[in-house]
């Protein structure tokens, strides 16, 4: 039992940034533009985050250096979040095809710029991350907390939420009530973006201490998962995120409980896709997902 | 004036052609590159050194030629060019083939379980070894149709989380094969292996082998099923237009399963190409080898056609193997990366040119209304 109390701090710090990226997941989702980029705009965050925190730290900027790399990551990830934005909202492009174009862009810009910047394959190493509270847990689970509340009062209680969802159930329907479909949609993009780089920044600065191309290592696709497997509403994606994100902690921390070693460490990494996959089968034919989703909307067309 | 309008007109039947559209993308692509080198003070000139040494051997700065990088590009080249088939293969049905990663991977591990386990007789071990890995591929990418023709699951999710189940699958396996420490397993009995002794001395002990052979075969199979068979037709039918196909009595659930898992044969082809054709153990992985995901970008290129995703396909190739000489010329390698991923998204973007035609059009309408 202690054991697991013990465990609490480590996996909030693995699931925070799951949680705040599958948030921006599905904001963008609930407004009708799937982002498979998720992955590779943490990618991006996450380098940015790490190499302005380098760079700032040896200026002896001290704590608050941690913050400013934060935002500059999320800055980064709301960056390059444009470019899906401008190929799926005004050019109508396949979603999917511009998603994956950020993807491997992302492979290749982050290590590129910690070659310039530092001449390796990965940022210098900084010396101090994010600190843990009295608790033993890191800012970024409060953060977490926060961004969820947050979406579900826009998306629910506010009206903007309202014409968002709409435009990801029916745009014609919301553009004849006089809702700007586009501007909804580049708000709800450009804010994955924004999330996605945040949680870039947090992994980085909380779980290690530089940036290679390893760092992000497929938390962005558990982060569309968990928006599937949450079926596009905040506590379904939050809970998901903890499974998940539980999984993963399992799959580092295993080794802690006799009785799990004689697993292989990988089970708990397959789990959350696995899950998924049996849930997406379970639940077929009940559309959860928001009906214009990954349909660009080409006004006029019916 | 008249002149003038011929012109460009000829520059707008251009633009509606999907190859010059895919030579404008990849020179787009290669310009930004160029651009970005030069912005962050490296010599471009030794970008295009290495690539010229990468396609020719030759070498400009000290005039030696070694056809050995020949050799390799075409080595590299393979798994891009199979990989980008099954890409295509699926995007002719109108699927979109995310998956062939996991599909590759599963490929590459079955064919280093039979390598390792196997009979050791002669050509029959390598063969078995590469049948099987067409099979898991087939199996791989057949699950994904299933489950979209039968469930309705959307093929992009599922194919992402099967590329990771694979991942940690094939390092679950591997970690159970003979010899196995943290990153690879002992080496493969002679037996196993694709090499082959006469491209070796063609191409001065390049890693070339016999999966060359494979991909194309592969390439002639995938332009004869496509454009030859009725099931290619079938396929193309409910690519274009799925409830016509149905309504026309193509059986489009079945269309759709067959689809992703012929998709998968090619990736899985692939992977056991890759495993036995360059390397002499197994390798334990602990990421993506990405090949799958760039299959992508080279079907995107190719436009899914036969020839297109094979000269994709050795573009790619020829970037890869540019890669470890560019580092040499001081320029990092991972903009190699960045004109791949710039590629695809100016595939994206791509729809610009549509919609500009079509504003080019109504602005003609207009004037020749206006006219009379």
């Amino acid at each position: 039992m202690i054991t697991i109390i013990k465990m609490i701090p480590s996996v909030l710090m693995i699931v925070s940034p799951i949680l705040i990226t599958a948030v921006g997941g599905m904001m963008s989702e609930k407004s009708g533009v799937v982002n498979i980029a998720l992955e590779g705009l943490m990618g991006i965050g996450a380098c940015a985050a790490a190499s302005a925190h380098v760079l700032m730290e040896a200026t002896g900027m001290g704590g608050v250096s941690v913050w400013l790399s934060l935002a500059i990551g999320a800055a980064f990830g709301l960056a390059f979040a444009s470019i899906h934005a401008v190929a799926s909202i005004n050019l109508n492009a396949d979603q999917t095809i511009s998603g994956t174009g950020i993807n491997l862009l992302a492979d290749g810009v982050t290590i590129f710029v910690a070659q310039i910047l530092f001449n390796a394959d990965r940022t210098r190493e900084f010396k101090m991350g994010m600190q843990t509270d009295k608790l033993g847990i890191y800012p970024t689970a409060y953060i977490a907390i926060i961004v969820v509340l947050l979406a579900w009062f826009v998306l629910y209680k506010l009206p903007f939420g309202m014409h968002l969802r709409a435009c990801g159930e029916h745009p014609h329907a919301a553009d004849s009530v006089g809702i700007n479909v586009k501007r909804i949609r580049w708000i709800a993009v450009l804010s994955s973006g924004l999330l996605a780089g945040l949680a870039g920044g947090c992994i980085v600065l909380t779980q290690t201490i530089q940036y290679t191309s390893n760092t992000i290592n497929g938390r962005g696709f558990i982060a569309l998962a968990a928006v599937s497997f949450g079926r596009w509403r905040p506590i379904g994606v939050t809970f998901a995120a903890f499974l998940f994100g539980t999984a993963q902690a399992f799959a580092i921390i295993a080794n802690n409980f006799p009785a799990l070693r004689v697993l292989p460490t990988e089970v708990f990494n397959i789990l959350p896709y696995v899950i998924t996959l049996v849930a997406l089968v379970v639940f077929s034919g009940k559309n959860y997902a928001p009906r214009a989703n990954g349909r660009p909307y080409i006004k006029g067309a019916s | 004036m008249k002149k003038l309008r011929s012109k460009g007109f000829a520059i707008q039947r251009a633009l509606e052609k999907d190859s010059t559209i895919s030579i404008l993308v990849v020179l787009l692509g290669f310009l930004v590159g160029t651009i970005l080198v030069a912005l962050v003070g490296k010599n471009p000139a030794n970008m295009y050194k290495a690539l010229l040494q990468s396609v020719s051997g030759y070498n400009l700065d000290n005039g030696k030629m070694n056809v050995r990088y020949i050799g390799e590009t075409l080595n590299y080249a393979v798994p891009f060019i199979l990989c980008g088939l099954s890409m295509a293969f699926a995007a002719r049905t109108g699927l979109f083939n995310i998956g062939g990663e996991g599909q590759y991977i599963m490929g590459l591990t079955v064919a280093q379980v039979v390598a390792l386990l196997g009979p050791p007789i002669g050509t029959f071990h390598w063969v078995l070894a590469i049948v099987a890995s067409m099979a898991i591929g087939a199996i791989w990418g057949g699950i994904v149709g299933i489950l979209k023709a039968k469930y309705e699951v959307s093929e992009v999710v599922s194919t992402i989380m099967l590329n990771y189940v694979a991942l940690y699958l094939s390092r679950i396996i591997c970690l159970q094969l003979p010899g196995a420490t943290t990153y690879k397993t002992a080496n493969f009995p002679e037996t196993a292996l694709l090499s082959n002794s006469f491209f070796q001395k063609l191409t001065n002990n390049s890693l070339l082998n016999n999966g060359f052979f494979l991909m194309l075969i592969a390439v002639v199979l995938y332009w004869f099923i496509m454009e030859k068979t009725n099931l290619g037709f079938g396929l193309r039918a409910t690519g274009f237009n799925r409830e016509a196909a149905r309504c026309s009595g193509i059986p489009v659930v079945k269309s759709i399963a067959v689809s992703m898992a012929i998709a998968g044969v090619f990736a899985g082809l692939a992977g056991g190409i890759v495993a036995l054709g360059s390397f002499k153990y197994g390798r334990i992985l602990s990421g993506m080898d990405n090949y799958g995901f760039n299959g992508i970008a080279v079907a995107l290129v190719g436009n899914s056609r036969a020839l297109g995703t094979m000269l994709a396909g050795l573009l790619f190739g020829i970037l890869k193997n540019a890669q470890a000489l560019m580092q040499g010329k001081q320029i990092p390698k991972e903009i190699t990366f960045i004109i791949q991923g710039l590629i695809v998204v100016f595939i994206a973007l791509r729809s610009a040119i549509s919609i500009y035609l079509a504003w080019l059009n109504k602005r003609q309408l207009q004037k020749e209304v206006l006219a009379k």
